[in-house]
């Protein structure tokens, strides 16, 4: 399996993807934002088409417009909360605009399967390069804000009391969340960020884990969903996408089972 | 003259487009013990806001301990009123923990002396044993404790309580009530604790700041207590009926009870 380069390609993007997802994810599940990546996802799909179209990589029409976004719903996240027909008509809006580009390549198919979907075993060595650096990126930032978004994230009232910039910090981390997007939709495709990117983290936070733990582990299962999906569709012949998403579900239903199981026996799920 | 703890000057403070405070004036002792009381949208969190500097005044000030700090940057200890709480998976010490130093940039990584420090918050509440439990596990009062235990970290002078009563049993009420009173009285406290209900505080306040109509009126329970003083506040008349030790604050008419004071326990 190791001796093609796309399959080395493909285990170091999955890891890089991971690096990010899990930290991401982590805070994202906590602050009740995971319909964030979905979404942040579905215009991601409008700007990656919209690139492919312009002749520019997908990758980068799909990072600028997603981080743009993510950023835009910080600053406007007073007003866009509660209102889920506009957020609803927001994203169809961006899938057909997606749909409408796709339409006028030549080669749609294809491309609307891979942003879909996912092409992990598609992704280039000099892709890898950008990955590399955005992940760093990503992760370095989250560590710069890790204090203040984790304070923001459980007691808001208090942390805007004590100075906490909430607005800052909700900008800020969207436009986080929409690199991290970017980085998973080229593992698992624009309608499967959601595995990699909440799957983990839900599981982590169910198993009481606390915040540094919590990401570490984050990004372990994150690593586990997508070398795993790796390795079964080598050996299967499916979809990687398919495998990802699959583990992901079955990681989550464990985390659960488990801390169900630990509050049956009265086990306490934290060591602080 | 001692520099009062909080003090108010023509304080004007709205909220939504209405006027909550409106030129409101009090000076708050320093290390005394008030009971903010008030019906809904009288304006206490709003009050507590502009102490906090949340929210600007259109008029007016308001100073602790005599000078202007900036946000984030006095000595107070504020408890919010109780919402849902995100991360309800994580547990009660990691929220905690959460608030000690949270707004220094840098990863949430707690040391041996910050651990040290969360661990003696949540002693003088006696909450260590239900911090190990994951929030959402916890009842409504636990998580006050919580949240009282948060207020407490860094050392504050003063403490803003918004509602520390809401969603208690009568019994819990008191039990927490005389927790806070306890805890201040040890540190030097001076202590706002804002509440729709007095009963529970009988006995241990040493003020009441009563807001109504956007004004508010400071002094003992039995100077604010009064007939002519809360008809002079509301702008209508209303009556203070003291019957079977229980103390009721009736609009005009005997129609609308504004309050009801239990009054039958004084003292400590």
């Amino acid at each position: 399996m190791f001796a093609y380069e796309f399959m080395r390609t493909a285990f170091l993007a999955a890891f890089l993807a991971a690096f990010v997802c899990g930290p991401v994810g982590w805070f994202l599940v906590l602050r009740g934002q995971s319909f964030a990546s979905h979404a942040l996802s579905h215009v991601g799909f409008a700007g990656a088409a919209a690139a492919l179209l312009w002749g520019e990589p997908a990758f980068f029409g799909f990072g600028l417009s997603a981080v743009i976004s993510g950023m835009g719903m910080g600053v406007a996240s007073d007003r866009v909360v509660g209102r889920d027909v506009m957020i609803g008509l927001v994203l169809s809006l961006a899938m057909g605009t997606g749909a409408l580009c796709l339409h006028f390549l030549t080669r749609s198919a294809g491309a609307a399967t891979a942003l879909l979907f996912g092409d992990i075993l598609g992704i280039s060595p000099s892709s890898l390069y950008w990955l590399g650096i955005l992940a760093v990126g990503c992760v370095m930032g989250l560590a710069v804000m890790g204090r203040p978004l984790l304070f923001a994230s459980l007691q808001p009232d208090v942390a805007e009391a004590k100075g906490v910039n909430l607005r800052l910090l909700d900008v800020l981390f969207l436009g986080l969340v929409g690199i991290a997007s970017a980085m998973c939709s080229q593992i698992t495709g624009v309608l499967l960020v959601f595995t990699l990117m909440v799957a983990p983290a839900a599981a982590s936070l169910r198993l009481g884990f606390g915040p540094m733990s919590g990401m570490a582990v984050a990004f372990g299962l994150a690593l586990f969903e997508a070398w795993g999906g790796l390795c079964l569709s080598w050996l299967t012949d499916c979809p990687a996408s398919f495998w990802i998403a699959l583990l992901g579900s079955a990681v989550f239903a464990t985390a659960n089972g488990v801390a169900l199981l630990r509050e049956h026996y009265g086990v306490p799920s934290v060591k602080p | 003259m001692t520099t009062p703890a909080i003090e108010a000057g023509q304080l004007s403070v709205s909220y939504g487009g209405q006027r909550v405070l409106d030129q409101v004036s009090f000076a708050i002792p320093p290390g005394s013990f008030v009971a903010v009381l008030g019906g809904n949208g009288a304006g206490k969190t709003s009050l507590f806001r502009a102490i906090l500097g949340l929210a600007t005044p259109e008029q007016g000030y308001v100073r602790v301990e005599g000078r202007h700090f900036g946000r984030g940057r006095m000595p107070v200890g504020y408890m919010p009123q109780m919402r849902r709480m995100a991360g309800g998976q994580l547990s009660g010490w990691h929220m905690v923990a959460a608030a000690l130093r949270g707004r220094s940039w840098g990863l949430p990584w707690c040391s041996a002396h910050a651990r040290a420090e969360v661990d003696a918050a949540l002693d003088a509440v006696d909450a260590r044993a239900l911090a190990k439990r994951p929030v959402m596990s916890l009842s409504g009062g636990e998580r006050q404790r919580l949240l009282l235990a948060q207020a407490l970290l860094d050392h504050p002078r003063i403490l803003l309580l918004d509602e520390p009563l809401a969603s208690l049993d009568p019994a819990r009420m008191r039990e927490t009530t005389r927790r806070i009173y306890d805890l201040a009285r040890q540190r030097g406290l001076t202590v706002l604790f804002s509440t729709h209900d007095i009963n529970p505080l009988m006995g241990f306040m040493d003020h009441v700041l009563y807001l109504a109509h956007g004004k508010a009126l400071l002094g003992s329970v039995d100077e604010v207590m009064t007939t002519p003083a809360l008809s002079a506040l509301y702008g209508a008349p209303v009556e203070v009926v003291r019957a079977d030790g229980r103390l009721f604050v009736v609009a005009d008419g005997g129609a609308d009870t504004l309050h009801c004071c239990d009054c039958a326990e004084h003292t400590r």
